[in-house]
């Protein structure tokens, strides 16, 4: 078998370096705020870049020049600060030519894709949900040689601005199926998916008070599809058809929340940690599972 | 044809009717177009298809069933059985009795489904009304679920039940006294003719309850059409200019303000040319409009028909997850406000005045405010109503009619920030995080490609040469 060593440093290519040089790259992976600064977000980013330097994709990131799309402040209803950040960022990018851009922040790219173009800056936006399906459908990621998630459940969350906001509910869903793993869907998903409470600004204050955080409401049913719990289904609440039928309980160990957006990650990782059930449920980005089945860690 | 006073009497009847639903209809109008413009010009074969979808298909009522499957019984019903009201009009003018009945079997047909559906929307009406009042659907109650809107969804049960009496009281007796006389009667009757033993056998008093139920039906229509206006069942017309307006736009872009976007740009490039503000029509310079939306007259009109148009149903409200985790905001009190607002404001229908119901038809004031500050925001939505919200879409995605009242709570928010500077202080925090760091969060941007240091990736290639 293969050794540990096998590794190779990457240097993640800056679109100034490119630029001086003269080169234009096939994409722009847009980091956004939380996959450069928050933590557990930053390993995502690290997963994607790491998949975009196995499969060879001719790719550049902004590094310091990037800034903040500006859609925390346009759903707080600053349209001002909004606007500032957006033609900053127009041109930004349309001083380097960028065409197609990338990125796993689906809050960045439904600002850039719906909101840019008015102001100016129109670009080929693509989530790396759909980026992925695009790899795999090409054979160019097969999910082989790494981590394998083989029979374990894994349970997809709907992020808000990835689905109802821009109708993508196919692409991270046949992403997870290629892990060959035991895919359950949550009874509220897709057009009915429940938000898991940082959106629209959310993220970066305190809840209203009310009877319960969104994150943990959603994280409950998370939990109760993963380990076929009917009761919590049968009381969900914005549903009124019946429960779809579980599988029962049996095996919890090892089982997987998938997410692709950073705000999701944060909020149902919060969750997890709140129900105590960190020993046995892990919140992935889409990303770090395909990273990880490919056996790209290192 | 037997003309007499009855025609007169009719035509006058109708004449009052219909004139008076065009009256309170054009005071409706009126307050829609207090609000402001929005371009809803172009694409009209997908508005027409959205519209062939969603209101006459009703393609988002099945999302849930059971009620979908209810509703469709009684839609169905109300659009076949108006077929019979144009027969009764014309009856009705002109002296004529059941003048389709030269249809033939076409005839019968028409009499028998609308038999049939009259028994049927008798059943689905029941269960809707099990459904609000005994059974209690969770969707039904909510704050802003007061006595009107509570009486008013069971006057529409009501009416609807008595509707069918009527016809069904008119087609039994007129059945009968055929019967009695033995003389041929034009139509199928598959429910009728199990009711006849209820009627007296006397033919002229049959002519009567035929006459009673035939006047008590079609007047029962004229007098429901003009309680429309005041009553959350408006829907069944404005559904289908609502969902025609409706926005095209995927639902996650919003909107942006054009002339913060002059503003924005005239900063970046001074020799931008930022068009000249607004003039009255004396050439004085017009009273800029406030960004957002303090008052219903700041809302588009379109934001203001969603609101004549909701049927308050309160499915948006089941799915919102704020709602679900105990917080104050409801999307349906944001679109009942808004009505009940404009009715405040403006012209306020024929029967439904807020200020003559009194306070039930309110919702407590949160704070006491003087007559400048009692609109829509804070008058009657909240500011923590508002910021509750996590703009996730799911109450416009819920709605069957795509009424949008994410786009009223982000108009509504634009007024706090942008004209009070009002916001939560912790998004004041997050505004200035961005405005000096360029990311939400208080980073230095100089940290932003940190991410990147001492990063590996597996080489496969290498590891398939040496494995």
């Amino acid at each position: 078998m293969a050794e540990q060593t096998a590794k190779r440093p990457v240097s993640v290519p800056l679109m100034a370096d490119l630029a001086a040089r003269g080169e234009s790259p096939e994409i722009l992976f847009w980091v956004g705020c939380a996959g450069a600064f928050d933590d557990r977000y930053k390993r995502v980013t690290r997963a994607f870049v790491r998949i975009l330097e196995h499969v060879g994709v001719n790719y550049a990131v902004l590094g310091m020049e990037e800034s903040c799309t500006g859609d925390p402040a346009k759903r707080a209803g600053n349209e001002f600060l909004f606007q500032m950040q957006a033609m900053t960022n127009i041109a930004t990018l349309d001083g380097y030519g960028i065409k197609k851009v990338v990125t796993a922040c689906p809050h960045c790219f439904n600002t850039i894709k719906n909101e840019y173009p008015a102001l100016g800056g129109e670009y080929e936006v693509i989530h790396h949900s759909t980026f992925l399906q695009q790899l795999i459908n090409e054979g160019k990621v097969t999910a082989q040689g790494g981590e394998s998630f083989k029979g374990r459940r894994i349970t997809f969350h709907d992020s808000c601005y990835l689905g109802r906001s821009n109708n993508i509910y196919e692409a991270p869903r046949a992403v997870l199926e290629v892990l060959d793993a035991d895919l359950l869907e949550m009874k509220r998903c897709k057009t009915n998916g429940l938000c898991c409470g940082a959106g629209g600004a959310q993220m970066f204050k305190d809840a209203e008070p009310g009877n319960k955080e969104v994150n943990i409401e959603r994280t409950e049913e998370a939990l109760a599809t993963l380990d076929g719990d009917a009761e919590v289904l049968t009381n969900l609440r914005g549903v009124e058809s019946g429960a779809p039928a579980l599988p029962a309980g049996s095996d919890r160990g090892g089982s997987v929340i998938a997410v692709a957006c950073p705000f999701c990650m944060t909020m149902m990782a919060d969750g997890v940690k709140n129900k105590d059930r960190e020993n046995n449920v892990q919140v992935f980005d889409l990303a770090e599972l395909i990273a990880s089945a490919e056996g790209l860690n290192a | 044809m037997h003309f007499s006073i009855q025609n007169i009497l009719f035509l006058l009847v109708a004449l009052a009717g219909f004139g008076l639903f065009a009256w309170q209809a054009s005071r409706i109008r009126a307050n829609v177009l207090v609000g402001r413009d929005r371009d809803v010009s172009g694409n009209v074969n997908e508005r027409l298809w959205k519209t062939l979808l969603v209101a006459f298909g009703q393609q988002k009522m099945f999302k849930r069933l059971t009620p979908a499957l209810l509703h469709l019984i009684v839609y169905v019903g109300f659009i076949v059985i108006n077929i019979e009201v144009i027969e009764i009009m014309v009856d009705g003018l002109f002296g004529t009795h059941r003048f389709l009945q030269f249809a033939g079997p076409a005839y019968s047909a028409l009499t028998g489904t609308n038999e049939v559906l009259g028994a049927l929307v008798v059943g689905a009406v029941t269960a809707f009304w099990w459904r609000r009042n005994v059974g209690v659907v969770r969707r039904f109650t909510g704050v802003e679920m007061r006595a009107w809107p509570k009486l008013d969804a069971n006057v529409i049960l009501y009416v609807e039940v008595v509707l069918m009496a009527a016809l069904f009281l008119m087609n039994t007796a007129d059945l009968k006294a055929h019967q009695l006389q033995n003389l041929p009667m034009p139509g199928a009757f598959p429910i009728s003719q199990f009711l006849t033993g209820l009627l007296p056998d006397s033919v002229a008093t049959l002519e009567v309850l035929e006459r009673v139920g035939w006047w008590a039906h079609i007047v029962g229509i004229l007098l429901f059409l003009n309680y429309l206006p005041s009553s959350k069942h408006f829907h069944i017309i404005l559904a289908f200019p609502n969902v025609y307006f409706s926005r095209l736009i995927p639902q996650g872009q919003f909107s942006n303000v054009d002339s913060i976007t002059h503003e924005v740009k005239a900063m970046m490039d001074p020799s931008y040319p930022v068009p000249a503000p607004a003039t009255n029509a004396d050439g004085s310079l017009a009273t800029p409009t406030p960004f957002g939306a303090k008052d219903v007259d700041d809302l588009a009109w379109t934001n203001l028909l969603n609101a004549y148009s909701c049927t308050e149903c309160g499915r948006c409200t089941s799915v919102c997850p704020a709602n679900i985790t105990g917080k104050l905001l409801s999307p349906r009190k944001i679109i009942m406000d808004t009505r009940d607002r404009m009715e405040e404001k403006y012209n306020a229908p024929l029967i439904f005045d807020p200020a003559l119901y009194g306070q039930a038809a309110k919702h407590d004031p949160q704070e006491q405010l003087d007559k400048e500050n009692h609109t829509l925001l804070r008058g009657y939505v909240t500011p923590e109503e508002l910021w509750a919200c996590t703009t996730c879409n799911a109450c416009v995605e819920a709605c069957p009619v795509n009424i949008n009242p994410l786009d009223s709570i982000l108009e509504m928010r634009r007024f706090l920030v942008l004209e009070e500077s009002a916001a939560p202080n912790s998004l004041n925090v997050m505004f200035s995080n961005i405005e000096n760091n360029g990311a939400p969060w208080a980073f230095s941007p100089s940290d932003r490609f940190n991410w990147a240091d001492e990063l590996f990736v597996a080489d496969k290639k290498k590891l398939e040469v040496r494995s």
